[in-house]
């Protein structure tokens, strides 16, 4: 857990001082829609079909229990009961009255919790490798530098008006988890041959309209520099993004239209000005963030304990491990992931109730910490391996021990239509659907790791395109539609996915999924070959003949 | 910001004017007595663009209690029933079509 400093406090503590007076100057009339918009959303503040909908950022993804109870109080005292994570380690409110917005900012300050940068043209939430920290293997933790960042970041003048918004995301293992080669920059943090701690930097990752998987510009960016060459990044981007047409904003067209190699000189040019300036980093700053961020006091702990080997015999408990229990770096220990993808209901959604009862269990089993990944699953980082079947019961208890980690129903899956004004389908039913046809275990595991993503607009809140199967609502004469892509993946391997054949009507979606899924089977070279990898042996042409034949 | 009013006005059958209410974002929908209600029912129906124009002209100018007004399409049946016009205004009036995970 990373600490907040007097600084950190009273940054929010104005900022909620500061929109608590708009939102009553936009009340009182003083100020109108059209100059409040920009504030509310500096603020995360949307207004969506039904009501205004809050974002909040859980910076790297990490949250502890307190703060997690707090956004259980949200729910419950300003909204509907529950909230929505979100693929980009957000958590939003969907039904918040303007009026309340202060006053649940306020309840949220109090524990470390804002939602400055959530919305509008300026940095977003900086995010990370949901298990950093505690994945085996790691270069060293990237949340010291995603703090960096976002200290950096945070209202800072240069970025506060960008040309369209920025997204950062940073991992610091070689099994990508961060999804970095989807982002504006991503951060692949290494050591180079001396073992100093640097980053491969690449840019113009994105989705939306125009999606682009991110290109490497610099192989290796010192630490002590990564502030300078984001900067000069983004003056690059903000000296030349388009800002007269919407839709070609994002750094991912400059970055196409200028082409990488020139895009890096400008930027080279850029840093070679101002890198031994104010914004080089010196090994004190980094240490100061560093000793901000608290570690649990692992325990030696065996390998195998026997509350494990006594639970195994018990299948269902076997399932959840199988699936939803990851290696820890520290023996002993475990990474739980929590799946928020029950059958049947909306994805990355959970309820007050279960918000508070996590945070139990997060203290009584995690440290008090629990993780959220862009996959819209939670985790729980620190588990004693022998307190896993403790886990499970508590999880099962309120419905959360649910084993479907990475298989079929694990689906991410934008708010849609039944909720954003932006949406041109819904996405949540068709999630629903899907999940109930693939619900049986058996049968989810035999299929084994495909990712499903689904979004109701070109936005791509959902990351359509890089699903291994991949959902995408269109509008067709007042009907929803449904393109459908295969092949993407958005892991250190990111590609985007191809199209398969024409939109099929809202009804079919499902069907065509199983249908996908059965011509996997069919043509899978052996049970172990995933089914992007299929995908990628074949082409989508035996998918296709085999989707569309009777359609 | 482009104001709704800067925008060609199209209808191709009867609509209405809707917006969200400022404090709470709650859909409203503009009535004949230059006032918002929460019912479809009770809003004004208008069938022609001079008409939209002016209904649209007059909800806008009312910044103070309504967000983003607009134009949209309606089913008006034989005995005056009115019916959202499209996928998105029936959500917007009957709520998510998927059960809420909880209802505080």
């Amino acid at each position: 857990m990373y600490a907040y400093d007097d600084i950190d406090r009273t940054l929010v503590n104005e900022r909620v001082a500061e929109f608590r007076d708009q939102v009553k100057r936009r009340l009182s009339g003083e100020l109108s829609e059209d100059e409040f918009k920009m504030l509310r959303l500096q603020n995360g503040v949307y207004l969506q079909l039904h009501a205004y909908m809050y974002r909040i950022a859980i910076p790297y993804g990490t949250l502890a229990s307190n703060q997690l109870r707090r956004l259980a109080h949200v729910a419950r005292r300003y909204d509907r009961g529950y909230g929505h994570f979100t693929t980009r380690q957000n958590i939003q409110f969907n039904w918040i009255k303007l009026a309340e917005l202060p006053d649940a900012m306020a309840d949220l300050a109090e524990v470390g919790i804002q939602s400055m940068q959530t919305s509008g043209n300026n940095m977003r939430n900086v995010t990370a490798d949901q298990w950093a920290g505690v994945a085996p293997g790691e270069v060293e933790d990237p949340r010291i530098w995603a703090e960096l960042l976002r200290q950096f970041t945070t209202l800072h003048p240069e970025f506060s008006f960008l040309p369209r918004k920025f997204k950062i995301a940073i991992t610091a293992s070689e099994h990508d988890r961060a999804a970095i080669k989807i982002h504006d920059i991503g951060l692949r943090l290494l050591k180079n041959e001396q073992g100093e701690t640097g980053f491969e930097v690449l840019v113009g990752g994105g989705l939306g309209r125009s999606p682009f998987i991110a290109k490497t510009i610099k192989p290796f960016v010192h630490g002590h520099d990564i502030l300078s060459y984001v900067e000069a990044i983004l003056r690059v981007y903000n000296q030349y993004g388009r800002r007269d047409n919407i839709y070609k904003a994002r750094i991912k067209i400059l970055v196409h239209e200028l082409g990488i190699e020139k895009f890096a000189a400008e930027v080279e040019e850029e840093w070679q000005q101002i890198r031994e300036g104010v914004l080089k980093l010196d090994e004190g700053i980094v240490e100061d963030i560093r000793s901000r961020f608290f570690y649990p006091a692992y325990e030696t702990q065996p390998a195998m304990p026997d509350e494990l080997k006594q639970a195994a015999h018990d299948p269902k408990f076997e399932a959840w491990r199988k699936n939803s229990v990851f290696p820890h770096k520290q023996q002993g220990y475990a990474i739980a992931v929590v799946s928020l993808k029950p059958v049947g209901k909306p994805p990355g959604d959970a309820t007050a109730d279960q918000m508070d009862a996590l945070a139990d269990i997060a203290d009584k089993y995690s440290f008090g910490e629990i993780r959220v990944g862009h996959e819209q699953n939670l985790a729980l980082p620190h588990v004693k391996k022998r307190d896993l079947p403790a886990v499970w019961k508590a999880l099962e208890a309120i419905g959360l021990a649910i084993p479907n980690v990475n298989l079929v129903s694990d689906i991410i899956a934008c708010p849609g239509l039944d909720y954003c004004s932006l949406a041109n389908a819904r996405s949540i039913p068709i999630a629903q659907e899907i999940t109930r046809r693939f619900a049986n275990h058996d049968t989810a595991n035999l299929i084994g790791r495909l990712h499903i993503n689904i979004s109701g607009c070109i936005n791509a809140c959902g990351h359509h395109h890089v699903g291994h199967i991949g959902i995408l609502g269109v509008e067709k004469n007042n009907e929803e539609f449904y393109q459908i892509t295969i092949g993407g993946r958005a892991d250190e391997g990111a590609e985007l996915g191809t199209l398969i054949g024409p939109a099929v009507p809202y009804a079919e979606v499902a069907d065509v999924v199983e249908d996908i899924v059965e011509a996997y089977l069919a043509l899978r070279a052996r049970p172990e070959e995933l089914f992007v990898d299929t995908v990628k042996r074949l082409g989508v042409e035996p998918f296709r003949e085999r989707v569309y034949a009777t359609r | 910001m482009t104001s709704p009013l800067q925008q060609k006005i199209k209808i191709t059958g009867p609509s209405i004017v809707t917006a969200n209410r400022t404090w709470d974002g709650a859909v409203i929908y503009r009535t004949g007595s230059k006032s918002w209600s929460d019912e479809l029912a009770e809003a004004a129906i208008v069938r022609t663009a001079d008409e939209a124009r002016a209904l649209l002209t007059e909800a806008v100018a009312d910044d103070l209690n309504a967000i983003g007004p607009y134009i949209a399409p309606v089913e008006v049946a034989a005995d005056g029933a009115v019916k959202p016009g499209n996928m998105r205004e029936h959500i917007r009036l009957t709520g998510a079509t998927i059960a809420l995970p909880a209802q505080a």
